[in-house]
């Protein structure tokens, strides 16, 4: 995973809550069997819509995306982050996420930065008044600078951690590999098994 | 400190405690007890396992199904969209290269993945449950601790057969009295949502609760569990009991002999303690609950169905009045409608939600010896290709045919725009899945969530109905005994 410090980006004021996955990347793009090539995907319905904000120019450019509260509700497809980042966008600011958006957010380097609505408010209204302000998000002081705006927003420490440094989770898993062999060796025999298959 | 359910199945499962402590606090390393594999979010985790050079650390705790893609007519013949296809194969070529067993389509344990493993008894209590779709919650309701994942997530459970979290805080949704006839687990959940919010349940696990609950079958506390995620909670569950017991004996895969004994004195200790705390409570009065309905485009957005589609105006909070206006022309419809003036188009009958026998049982009771209206088309898809093949042997699907609803194969099917089985543009819905997002169940489509007997008396009227609202059926006790 690439190493997130800080970017600066033209930020897109999407004034909408409850923008579900379903609407970031609707299910008939999760045919597909790779990992990138999801552009086009992102937001496809609201995109047919010419007054959509993804279709203004100079929003069209955006990389900082600034959205309303619940962002990345239902289903956890991971799609989602992987259109939001094909696209261009390197960090989204709401004022609440969805738990499996902000997880996978964290896997795949996209930072999912969570602000007062407040703020939120004060970034979207700069952003309408001005837009092509950038906006930059700072992961070392955890600050958002928008205009005059400057907000500070909250990640885990783990997760801020691990896009800061680029690592990569599986590898840092398996250096406990042999406490993993430990703690399978108390399994309980009553505890079900896929294999082999027993059929009714 | 006294613990509750869910701290308990988290503290049993931790392999390797996070450093710190507080906000500080790395995540635990937890062990994954079941993982459950579909085509649609495995692919580039089994891409990402091959380009790493690991292998499947468990194929033996692994299980796979094909739900999501698949058609649910035609099913001997090749599916006929090419990517649809090509995920199924590529699932199909992974499970071989990875050992992993799968369930295609055909195969009768085929179905959808949240039916298929509590159905084969590899569901159960004080299990560790992952799965790469959000309604993995489903499994909570034998009091396992099961979450939807993504991708990446998928991933690292299949190198690694543990998970990196961090702690959730738990929530107790406590339910008391007794429900009205015609009043469903589906309309429980529907009003929790409605009543907590699309993101009440962040960051929480969800303990349903009261004696509203303990006496729901297993199939309608997976209802409930099913959609806590619409809660935005990351899991739901319920402690076991001798209902869950009573599931579980004689499964396939559920313990037996000496193991079953040990594996109930185990489930035993799995409910929350008496002084234990929970970090946040909601109370619902199952007396005066009615059917309920959805009129927006989250599931939040609920009522019961004996009232009226509201007013942005109704809102106070900002994002909820633009919520509800944008989500009202989307729906077509006007503020102040009675819920059971709206005329719908198709009725759904299936998804991870509501597709188990008693789902089934419950709508032909109401369709069996009438007529659908008929300016509307009804699907019934089972859950499984085992719910198919039970229902067959009570002659459900006969009732549901002369009732002129189709009976389909089994799949995820119009739950979610994916497979054939679509909405048109405008279309409009009376559904018994989980998700009235906008365009969720084809482009343009919109859905009203409901319970499997609201959907079968909507069937019959042609407008949101509750069965309460139908006249009596010619002769029902005849007809049903022709049937069996």
């Amino acid at each position: 995973m690439e190493k997130f410090t800080t970017h600066t980006g033209i930020g897109v004021p999407l004034r909408q809550s409850n923008v579900d996955t379903d609407q970031i990347i609707p299910a008939v793009y999760l045919k597909r069997i790779t990992r990138t090539g999801f552009e086009d995907a992102l937001f496809s319905a609201w995109r047919k819509d010419p007054s959509f904000i993804l279709n203004q120019a100079p929003f069209n450019t955006g990389s900082v995306l600034v959205a309303g509260p619940d962002f990345g509700t239902g289903s956890s497809r991971e799609h989602a982050v992987w259109a939001l980042k094909d696209y261009g966008f390197k960090t989204v600011l709401s004022s609440r996420f969805a738990d499996i958006f902000r997880g996978n957010s964290g896997k795949q380097g996209l930072l999912a930065a969570e602000l007062a609505q407040d703020d939120i408010e004060l970034i979207w209204k700069v952003l309408e008044n001005a837009p092509g302000t950038e906006v930059t998000v700072d992961l070392v002081s955890k600050t958002v600078i928008c205009g005059n705006v400057v907000a500070p927003f909250d990640i885990d420490d783990y997760t801020r951690w691990r896009l800061l440094e680029g690592l990569d989770d599986i590898g840092l898993t398996l250096k406990y590999e042999e406490d993993i062999t430990a703690y399978e060796a108390t399994r309980p025999s009553f505890k079900p098994k896929t294999l082999p298959a027993r059929l009714s | 400190m006294a613990k509750t359910l869910a701290e308990k199945v988290w503290d049993a499962h931790v392999v390797r405690k996070g450093d710190g402590d507080g906000a500080n606090a790395q995540p635990d390393l937890l062990y994954i007890d079941l993982h459950l594999v579909h085509e649609v979010t495995s692919p580039q985790a089994f891409e990402g396992l091959r380009l790493a050079g690991r292998k499947l650390r468990r194929p033996d705790l692994t299980i796979a199904t094909e739900d999501h893609n698949t058609p649910t007519l035609d099913i001997d013949k090749p599916i006929a969209d090419l990517t649809s296809r090509t995920q199924i194969q590529t699932l199909r070529n992974n499970c071989q290269e990875f050992g992993v067993r799968l369930h295609s389509l055909g195969d009768a344990e085929q179905g959808i993945v949240h039916v298929v493993g509590p159905q084969l008894g590899l569901t159960q209590p004080g299990m560790t449950v992952v799965c790469g779709d959000s309604h993995t919650s489903t499994h909570g309701a034998f009091g396992a601790l099961a979450m939807g994942i993504g991708t990446s997530e998928v991933e690292h459970v299949m190198a690694t057969q543990t998970l990196s979290l961090k702690p959730f805080k738990t929530m107790a949704i406590n339910v008391e009295g007794t429900l009205k006839p015609g009043v469903t687990a589906k309309d429980i959940i529907l009003a929790v949502i409605a009543k907590i919010g699309t993101g009440g349940g962040q960051g929480y696990v969800l303990e349903y609760r009261g004696s509203a609950i303990r006496a729901l079958s297993m199939e309608a506390r997976m209802t409930i569990c099913n959609m806590s995620i619409e809660a935005g909670a990351r899991a739901g569950l319920v402690a076991p009991d001798e209902t869950t017991y009573a599931y579980m004996k004689g499964r396939p895969h559920a313990p037996q002999g000496a193991d079953w004994d040990a594996a109930v004195e185990y489930w035993n200790t799995l409910l929350t303690e008496d002084d234990a705390t929970f970090d946040a409570e909601v109370d619902l009065d199952a007396d005066t609950l009615e059917p309920f309905v959805t009129w927006g485009t989250n599931p939040g957005q609920g009522v019961s169905l004996s009232s009226k589609v509201p007013s942005p105006e109704d809102f106070g909070d900002e994002n909820a009045k633009a919520a509800a206006e944008r989500a009202l022309q989307y729906m077509g419809l006007t503020a102040g409608t009675p819920m059971k003036e709206i005329r719908v188009d198709t009725v759904f009958l299936g998804s991870c939600t509501n597709s188990r026998m008693e789902d089934l049982r419950a709508a032909a009771d109401i369709v069996r010896g009438r007529q659908k209206d008929p300016n509307i088309r009804m699907l019934v898809v089972p859950g499984s290709a085992r719910v198919r093949l039970e229902a067959e042997a009570e002659g459900l699907d006969k009732v549901f045919k002369d009732f002129g609803a189709e009976w389909r194969f089994a799949g995820c099917s119009m739950c979610l725009g994916m497979n054939p089985d679509q909405l048109e543009v405008g279309e409009r819905c009376a559904s018994t899945s989980n998700r009235n997002f906008e365009g969720r169940q084809g482009k343009g489509g919109r859905t009203h969530l409901v319970s499997p007997v609201v959907a079968a008396a909507t069937a019959v009227r042609g407008t949101l109905s509750s069965p309460s609202d139908l006249d009596p059926a010619p002769d029902t006790a005849a007809i049903r005994t022709d049937a069996a």
